[in-house]
């Protein structure tokens, strides 16, 4: 457990990844990992993409993730998997959540969003693909989206005995344990 | 117990832990969600918003006068604005410990530039102490009050934005109540007349010899030795950069106290590696100082000068490699921050952006974005409260030079308060034509919300008397007939004031008063102003594609043939249907 692993998880502001990666670095700080977090998010609420880093392990130095050094990436939304994909290391993973949120450019007319973005990514790494809205559509509540993401990201991590769904259950709002612990199952059946 | 934490949760955390009873500052990312967090120790602690970063240092200062222990914090450029009374405590020194916490913004992530205020801790002569983690910066907290009071000078705990925002595990203690110090009339110490200043001034430099011996047996100056071939001078977040980059194998002299500097400590832990790096980032201050005591080292001729480092800069200058990345071919569009959906300012800018032959001069906030495309309706941005002094400035030139172009000044209400006022006073004293617009948002609400002296809200939530901006332009000046109160969303009541207050020869104020969309709206909000939810569409038969509702900039609208709104994003403003010349674009009954 010596080496420290790196965590990206990117999208666009109100997409609920402070919430996911809240949960994620409590589950890691939990199981006595040393964590660091990095978030930007300055004018996400403007339209900006926001970024959260989590490294964890044995010693943390840097708070930051760089080029290249990402063991799992999630993306909340295709464009930012775009984005990021430089960040991932050779051999890591990509959960993708195959979403589209033009930004301003796009619906300026301007530029169009770019084609082809899931064949590109499934050919460059190793990547898994679903919507993620749909799928916490089906189980009642499309808010839970970020939990069925988290769900994937906690399966391609592989970082043995933390109880999750405990951890779910203090971070959610009071009445919606259950909904959201089947958003992050249903998220885990995502990956393989 | 050991807490995951943010830089600014645990620099909170450190004052609450320290026994400290007053903290203020203004709101500026990326120290902002310090005071925020103190507010949670508003029973130990009293806090407050000041309307600039200078009466919140200098409140800070009163403080520790009256005997408590005290604090101010702000963003780099907010130290600009508060270096007045900075450099004179300096002299004065403290009665209760005082730490003033700059929060540098290397790489601009969200400011106008990127200076280095570790050079103000030197230029000042104030003890400076630079946290590495969110542990250090509480722990800093707590060491610089203490400091503060043994050597009789405040303290700068310089942080920058990863320190600030990131988190990492912090391990918490209870709060030691620090009783205040009784009141004793101090007259030669406080009193910063020419003879006081001239004993001041030896005491100071007394005192920065005592500050360096202390720097240089100071635990948190810590080397590591590991091998003797590579040792790395660093501070800061830097610290942990080049810890990852060099390694176990290379020996450190990590800073946790970089003014007065550990010239001796610096000396030995050169002597014993044969290469000597330092890591900094922007400015090399570290590095000059080495330089300048005759030590050879590596620094600022492969570490960039500017910009945020990272592992992999630091890793490429220092090895020339980096890690192998996939490339894609494909190019992610960028997703610039624009007014949202529902923004007052919008309507004003779409407003303003069509008059001719006028130069904008703007301000700090929000509405610096109404700069951006479509709207291009901003030509200046300099400093808090610059719009309407520059503005006066270039007015008063293009009068005088004869040209007949007019100049509108526009300001937010947090801003027009910081230091606005003051350049008002200047457009009327010096009989100035501008028309200076104050869009009154009812918030501080680029930093995220924060009350201020306009919104009849302290920080820690009293209701609390508040400024009468239009009141306040006519104490300074401004006629009755040349303020004018507008609705932003209303185009044309806007068009109108501002092709009347264009007209006239002197000095002008338009108030747009809206509150901001994202603001949690107060009982008064929801009484002064219809905030009901509407919603627009678009009629897909009387649209003729013209795409000017386009021109508005609102991110719930897309180009398209026809043009949609997004009934998620769409908070019923109206404007886009003002502007549609076919009344096409009609609210969902």
């Amino acid at each position: 457990m010596s080496e420290v692993k790196n965590i990206l998880l990117v999208g666009v502001g109100g997409q609920g990844t402070i919430l996911a990666s809240k949960i994620l670095s409590e589950g890691l700080t939990q199981a006595g990992y040393d964590v660091k977090m990095s978030e930007i998010h300055g004018m996400s609420q403007r339209g900006g993409n926001v970024s959260t880093q989590i490294r964890f392990g044995e010693k943390v130095y840097s708070p930051i993730v760089g080029k290249g050094e990402a063991d799992v990436i999630v993306a909340f939304e295709k464009m930012e998997a775009l984005r990021w994909i430089e960040y991932l290391k050779k051999g890591g993973k990509m959960v993708v959540n195959d979403f589209e949120i033009p930004s301003v450019p796009i619906q300026q007319g301007l530029v169009k969003y770019p084609e082809g973005i899931l064949d590109e990514l499934v050919h460059k790494a190793n990547v898994s693909v679903f919507k993620a809205g749909d799928i916490a559509a089906r189980l009642g509540n499309s808010r839970t989206m970020n939990i069925v993401l988290l769900g994937a990201l906690v399966k391609a991590m592989d970082v043995p005995g933390i109880d999750w769904e405990e951890i779910i259950r203090s971070n959610v709002k009071k009445g919606f344990e259950e909904i959201n612990i089947k958003a992050f199952r249903a998220g885990a059946d995502q990956v393989e | 117990m050991k807490r995951l934490m943010t830089g600014n949760e645990a620099v909170a955390r450190g004052a609450y832990e320290a026994g400290l009873t007053f903290a203020s500052a203004y709101p500026g990312t990326p120290s902002t969600e310090i005071l925020e967090n103190i507010v949670q120790y508003k029973d130990h602690i009293y806090c407050e918003w000041a309307p600039n970063e200078k009466v919140a240092l200098e409140a800070a200062i009163g403080a520790s006068i009256a005997g408590a222990r005290s604090m101010a914090s702000m963003k780099h450029v907010g130290v600009n604005v508060a270096a007045d009374p900075l450099f004179t405590f300096a002299y004065t020194g403290v009665t209760g410990g005082c730490v003033l916490i700059s929060a540098d913004d290397p790489g601009m992530h969200s400011s106008q530039n990127e200076q280095d205020n570790r050079n103000y801790a030197a230029f000042a002569r104030v003890l400076m102490l630079e946290p590495a983690s969110s542990q250090e910066a509480k722990d800093y907290m707590k060491l610089g009050l203490e400091l503060s009071e043994r050597f009789d000078t405040p303290v700068m705990l310089r942080m920058t934005t990863r320190v600030c925002h990131s988190k990492s595990l912090v391990e918490l203690e209870d709060r030691v109540e620090k009783p205040l110090i009784p009141y004793e009339k101090k007259i030669a110490k406080y009193v910063a007349t020419p003879a006081n200043g001239k004993v001041l001034r030896r005491k100071l430099i007394d005192r920065l010899k005592a500050m360096e011996e202390y720097s240089n047996t100071t635990e948190i100056n810590k080397a590591e030795y590991n091998g003797t071939e590579v040792g790395v001078i660093s501070a800061g977040v830097a610290y942990q950069y080049a810890r990852e980059v060099f390694g176990e194998d290379a020996s450190y002299l990590k800073l946790g106290m970089t003014f007065p500097m550990p010239m001796e400590k610096i000396k030995e832990f050169a002597s014993r590696v044969k290469k000597l790096y330092v890591i900094e980032e922007m400015d090399p201050y570290m590095e000059n100082r080495i330089r300048m005591a005759g030590i050879q080292c590596i620094g600022k001729e492969i570490i960039p000068e500017m910009d945020e480092l990272n592992p992999d800069v630091v890793r490429k200058a220092v090895f020339g490699t980096s890690p192998e990345t996939l490339k894609s071919e494909k190019e992610a569009v960028a997703r610039p921050p624009v007014l949202c959906a529902g923004c007052p300012h919008r309507g004003f800018f779409y407003t303003l952006r069509k008059k001719k032959d006028i130069i904008i001069t703007g301000d700090i906030g929000c509405y610096t974005l109404g700069s951006a495309v479509p709207l291009s309706a901003m030509d200046t941005c300099i400093c808090m409260g610059s719009s309407i002094s520059a503005g006066h400035g270039a007015a008063q030139a293009l009068k005088k030079n004869g040209s007949d172009m007019k100049v509108v000044s526009v300001i937010g209400d947090s801003t027009f308060l910081h230091t606005g006022v003051n350049s008002l006073m200047n457009v009327v004293y010096n009989k100035g034509n501008s028309v200076s617009v104050i869009l009154d948002n009812r918030i501080t609400a680029m930093t995220g919300h924060q009350e201020n002296p306009g919104t009849g809200l302290t920080l820690m939530g009293e209701p609390t008397t508040e400024v009468d901006i239009p009141m306040l332009c006519k104490a300074i000046g401004i006629k009755s007939d040349n303020i004018y109160i507008v609705n932003p969303l209303d185009l044309t009541e806007t068009e109108n004031a501002l092709t009347d207050a264009l007209s006239k020869d002197e000095p002008t104020v338009i108030i747009t008063k809206w509150p901001c969309i994202l603001k949690k709206f107060s009982e008064r909000d929801k009484k002064d102003f219809d905030l009901s939810p509407k919603r627009y569409e678009i009629d897909q038969e009387k649209c003729k594609k013209c795409n000017i509702c386009i021109k508005t900039g609102c991110p719930a609208i897309s180009a398209g043939d026809p043009p949609v709104i997004d009934p998620e994003s769409c908070t019923g403003c109206s404007v886009c249907s003002q502007v549609c010349p076919f009344e096409a674009i009609k609210e969902v009954k």
